[in-house]
């Protein structure tokens, strides 16, 4: 998994009043991976993802995505990148393929090209395109995966993704995760995501950032890590150990 | 630009099927047929056997027959139509988590709040064009009676003037919608507002004016001046709020026999009716000269109003939670 640099950091910092949520950020993600964002609820994930998103302004440093900076080309970095928020949310007096036609419109997808695609997506990710089902009436996961289906629209390079896989059942979550490797493997597209659920996040990455109080304090392939931080072999370790770890030597 | 067209067509499919404006819609649809009636049949039986006055179409919008006219109906329910369009524009995408969404697609943030306003105001200018076609339908049915070109040239002038009176509504609950969070913190904010601005202003005007220039009964048996100066301050202050804005400025326009925007004071029944009979209409530019500040103040607050919620919007934090 080598290649071109699809996401970089240099010194992104973000500043609220008197607190520092994300303090001299340097992350470098490649193309066609999948790198996992961990770290605890208020640890500057989702403002981190926001600023590579353009939709919040850094403080200080730089970062480019697929070859643009958030900041100054927000646009260009919007057309190539999909966003599915925390908790994503859909016009629920809508149905699935009046929202995803709405997306498609703003992204100026014409409307003959936009049916059939979103047809295509909504099988892609197991939901039926029934014209009397309100987006209202969906389940979490179904949501969720209109949301992947929603990010898919556009035809990412980069797919940011906020906790994709909070609040699903065990077997909702299990899709969830397959539809994104999937993407991986299948689209090449790299995939951004945060997350607190560690298994998960073992099961899929094959790189991990994890975050305390702004800080990154980690980076890296999972193994290396491991083998760096608990002196263990590849297989006999979880994530959880590893991350208890830099939890417990960050609060210290 | 496209991205604001887009959305600006959203929110007008969003207005159009909603229930509320569906129930505000048919209100007011029924308020004007009745006072379109009522005027109506008023200004037949008036007009009875009487040499015709020359606008006799425009006193369709300006008389009040036995309710209110139409002038008053707007002036007074007009900021609902604004507020009811715009309370939760912003913050209820923001509820509904589709804001970070949208502001995450290819367009440009200003997009998405020109997009609303633009909605908007067209729904607005919808609502007011049916409501004047309505009535001046019926009453062309009623008193019989076509207007002239210089009554249509006003009728134009008053709908831009209720489109910006409106529109300032609209802009007042569109920036409440971006300040506050809570649906029913901006609708009551803008409701506040609303009540504020069309009865407190008038009530406040009065006690204003009795302070600054207080009026004594004995003294004003002397000096006339008193009460005339008590009476300009009054109507100073008053102009603070845009109801009385619009009434002042909307009757000037639809009526061509008024020549100022002072309520005529001090002058007897006969004196009053000496006037409407033996006067001479103004042209329309004099009309629109007399209230030029009327509407450049009601325009103007409309714009500021927006700029405020439009740099509100652009500096806001777009977070989901």
């Amino acid at each position: 998994m080598k290649g071109e640099t699809v996401i970089e950091t240099q010194d992104l910092t973000k500043v609220y009043g008197e607190q520092v949520a994300v303090n001299h950020l340097n992350i470098k993600v490649n193309k066609g991976e999948i790198f996992g964002f961990l770290g605890p609820n208020g640890a500057g994930k989702t403002t981190t993802l926001l600023m590579l998103l353009g939709l919040s302004e850094p403080s200080s440093g730089k970062a480019w995505v697929a070859g643009f900076d958030p900041t100054r080309e927000p646009l260009k970095v919007k057309r190539v990148v999909g966003y599915l928020p925390e908790n994503v949310g859909f016009y629920d007096d809508l149905n699935a393929v009046q929202n995803l036609k709405y997306i498609s419109q703003l992204n100026g997808i014409p409307d003959d090209a936009a049916l059939p695609k979103i047809e295509e997506l909504l099988r892609q990710v197991d939901l039926q395109p029934d014209p009397k089902k309100r987006v209202g009436e969906y389940s979490r996961g179904m949501r969720q995966r209109l949301g992947i289906a929603e990010v898919l629209l556009k035809d990412p390079q980069v797919a940011f993704l906020d906790e994709p896989t909070l609040g699903l059942d065990p077997d909702g979550s299990h899709q969830m995760l397959e539809l994104i490797q999937s993407l991986s493997r299948d689209k090449n597209i790299t995939i951004f995501f945060s997350s607190h659920l560690l298994d998960q996040v073992q099961k899929i990455s094959t790189r991990i950032g994890i975050m305390l109080k702004g800080f990154l304090v980690a980076e890296g392939r999972i193994e290396d890590l491991v083998k760096e931080k608990l002196g263990l072999e590849e297989g006999k370790y979880t994530l959880e150990e590893l991350y208890m770890k830099y939890f417990k030597e960050g609060q210290s | 630009m496209k991205g604001m067209f887009i959305i600006c067509r959203k929110e007008l499919a969003d207005h159009f099927s909603s229930t509320r404006f569906i129930l505000l819609f048919y209100l007011i649809l029924m308020v004007s047929l009745v006072t379109a009636f009522m005027v109506g049949t008023g200004l037949k039986e008036e007009l009875k056997d009487v040499a015709k006055p020359t606008f006799v179409f425009l006193m369709l919008f300006t008389s009040s027959g036995k309710l209110f006219s139409l002038i008053q109906f707007i002036a007074f329910f007009g900021p609902l139509i604004g507020i009811v369009l715009g309370f939760d524009a912003v913050n209820r995408e923001r509820s509904a988590r589709t804001l970070s969404k949208l502001a995450s697609q290819p367009i440009y943030r200003d997009d998405i709040i020109n997009g609303k306003f633009l909605a908007g105001l067209i729904t607005i200018v919808i609502m007011l064009l049916a409501i004047v076609l309505l009535i001046s339908g019926l009453g062309l049915l009623i008193i019989g009676i076509v207007p002239g070109p210089e009554e249509i040239w006003r009728l134009i002038i008053y709908l831009i003037i209720s489109i910006f009176y409106i529109g300032f509504w609209l802009g007042i609950s569109i920036l409440f919608s971006v300040a506050f969070r809570s649906m029913a913190t901006s609708a009551l904010a803008s409701i506040a507002c609303w009540i504020f601005f069309s009865f407190f202003v008038a009530l406040g005007a009065s006690v204003m004016s009795d302070v600054i220039s207080p009026v004594d009964q004995t003294a004003a048996q002397s000096n006339p001046e008193l009460i005339i100066r008590h009476e300009q301050t009054r109507s100073m202050i008053s102009l603070i709020s845009p109801m009385t804005l619009y009434s002042e400025g909307t009757t000037i326009v639809l009526d061509p026999l008024r020549k100022t925007t002072q309520s005529l004071l001090l002058m007897g029944p006969f004196e009053r009716l000496s006037i409407s009979r033996f006067q001479n209409p103004l042209p329309l530019s004099e009309s629109i000269y007399i209230v030029l500040p009327h509407l450049i103040t009601l325009i103007a607050i409309t714009i500021v109003c927006f700029a405020i919620s439009y740099a509100v919007f652009m500096r806001q934090e777009i977070r989901s939670t």
